[in-house]
């Protein structure tokens, strides 16, 4: 029997609200995809568009940003600044003609479990329909 | 309306002469401008202090053998200039320049800004060939009727922001008609009155030539849809930007010369993506085979993430790739969608931050909900 196919995603998330919401979710014990792999920033404000690019172009078939909900960042305004490189990031692959669909931003405060669990089957289902990242084909990049 | 100081000579030659005025009437200590250095045909900026050297300046020539703008944040990076000077420099150089001084990265003080209506530049390559002075009467007869010429740089055909937004001083060289017969200087701000005063020539009231300067406007933005529409789904996309970033030599020299790439260490020297062994067996193991040098799609796609919001189109990165990889072009275009996405114009405002420095609380709603 042929291997079911697992994407392979990259999730960038906050320690104050994304990541304590993940916790929540795990220890809610919900059901969280497995293609998630979780990298833990202090703020999702240091999510540097290179970080993304970086895993896009590397050949992880998604990439996601998560942090605090606008004006509930534990830095004030962090989460302000992600939302622009969230846009600019979507605006340039875009323009490039690069797959868009493949990152993805959400924000998930520290009480949002469920709200976790479910971002993320929704991401995952849809990366897997879309099917692993062609990056992963191209050696000469 | 604004003032006009009209001097009685052919504007390259009239403007000049209004240098040489300040530098004598001790108006600014120094000039800084495009210079004839050494052989024909070879020029470079420099700043010119002594009366003398006035002779070899070459204000007007279209050439660009750097970004000005990166230039003077050379010089005023550390403080502001002690001395008054005057720069005469084009309108996306004063646009790269008011970008570096919102970054902190230059000094806007003490500096007169004397600009003009672009008619354009030639490429780099052209002033190598020894021929030159025989493509200048064609660019100011050009010049004269707001066309384009079609050996200019690309970016340059397809250049809409040809009218300086902050200079003090405008001359007027796009569609006017009497180019060769008078320099006529536009004072738009007191500063640049303040300069003027006293200068030879005849002081009157005047508007700029609109109705030739969007003639040109209209010309350009159909050569900019024709610029745009030669990147198209052949050189985009994953399998496009494999085979347009092919010839990529990872010199680095777009980034060198970009006014608004300003970073003392660039992430992509530092050690965070130096490749090792390591890297390189793993994309064996995974891929059967690795490009060397790696990375220059990243590279690419990395530095317009950076800064193509910010981006001038001057044009000199594509200017000084040896592989003629149209980067001017993908900036212009992934610039422009970013500019628009922000209502963003660099180099407009000294007061409007750079999008990536500031944020509006509610924009995007609904985004990431």
């Amino acid at each position: 029997m042929e291997k079911e196919y697992t994407p392979q995603i990259i999730g960038f998330l906050c320690t104050w609200c994304s990541y304590t919401g993940a916790d929540l979710a795990g220890v809610s014990r919900l059901q969280i995809p497995p293609s998630i792999r979780v990298i833990r920033l202090m703020c999702s404000g240091r999510i540097d568009p290179l970080f993304v690019t970086k895993a896009f172009i590397s050949g992880s078939d998604g990439v996601m940003m998560m942090g605090c909900h606008p004006g509930d960042c534990h830095y004030q305004k962090g989460n302000y600044y992600t939302r622009r490189r969230y846009k600019t990031i979507n605006s340039v692959f875009e323009s490039l003609h690069l797959d868009t669909e493949r990152i993805f931003l959400s924000w998930v405060s520290a009480s949002e479990g469920v709200k976790y669990a479910h971002v993320t089957k929704e991401f995952s289902d849809k990366i897997t329909g879309l099917g692993p990242n062609p990056v992963k084909k191209e050696i000469f990049l | 309306m604004s003032d006009v100081l009209k001097i009685k000579k052919p504007v390259e030659e009239g403007i000049t002469e209004f240098l040489k005025f300040l530098l004598e009437k001790n108006k600014v200590k120094g000039i800084f401008t495009l210079r004839k250095a050494g052989k024909t045909d070879s020029f470079s900026y420099s700043l010119i202090t002594d009366v003398e050297e006035i002779k070899n300046a070459a204000p007007l020539t279209p050439i660009m053998p750097a970004n000005a703008g990166q230039l003077l944040s050379s010089f005023t990076l550390e403080d502001a200039i002690k001395e008054p000077i005057a720069v005469v420099i084009r309108p996306c150089e004063l646009r790269a320049f008011v970008e570096l001084t919102k970054r902190t990265q230059a000094n806007m003080e003490n500096i007169y800004l004397i600009s003009s209506t672009c008619a354009g530049v030639f490429p780099l390559k052209s002033a190598q060939n020894g021929k030159f002075s025989q493509l200048l009467p064609k660019y100011w007869e050009a010049a004269k009727k707001s066309e384009v010429l079609a050996s200019l740089r690309p970016t340059c055909t397809a250049c809409e922001h040809f009218v300086p937004a902050l200079a003090d001083i405008t001359i007027s060289v796009v569609g006017n008609k009497n180019l060769t017969e008078e320099c006529s200087l536009h004072l738009n701000t007191s500063k640049g009155e303040e300069l003027a005063q006293g200068a030879p020539g005849n002081k009157t009231t005047e508007k700029l030539n609109d109705k030739e300067l969007a003639q040109l406007k209209e010309l350009r933005l159909k050569e900019r849809e024709k610029l745009f529409a030669s990147v198209n789904d052949k050189n985009l996309g994953l399998a496009g930007l494999v085979k347009t970033f092919a010839p990529c030599l990872s010199c680095h020299g777009c980034r060198q010369v970009c006014p608004i790439c300003f970073c003392t260490l660039c992430d992509f020297d530092s050690k965070t993506h130096e490749d090792t062994a390591s890297h390189y067996q793993s994309e064996l193991n995974q891929k059967g085979g690795a490009r060397v040098p790696s990375g220059t799609i990243f590279f690419h796609t990395g530095r317009m993430i950076h800064m193509a919001v910010s981006c001038v189109n001057c044009g000199m990165c594509s200017d000084v790739c040896p592989a003629d990889i149209p980067v001017a072009t993908l900036f212009s275009m992934v610039g422009e969608s970013l500019q628009k996405l922000f209502d963003y114009l660099p180099g407009r405002d000294l007061e409007e931050p750079a999008p990536s420095e500031t944020f509006i609380e509610n924009e995007f709603a609904g985004l990431g909900e």
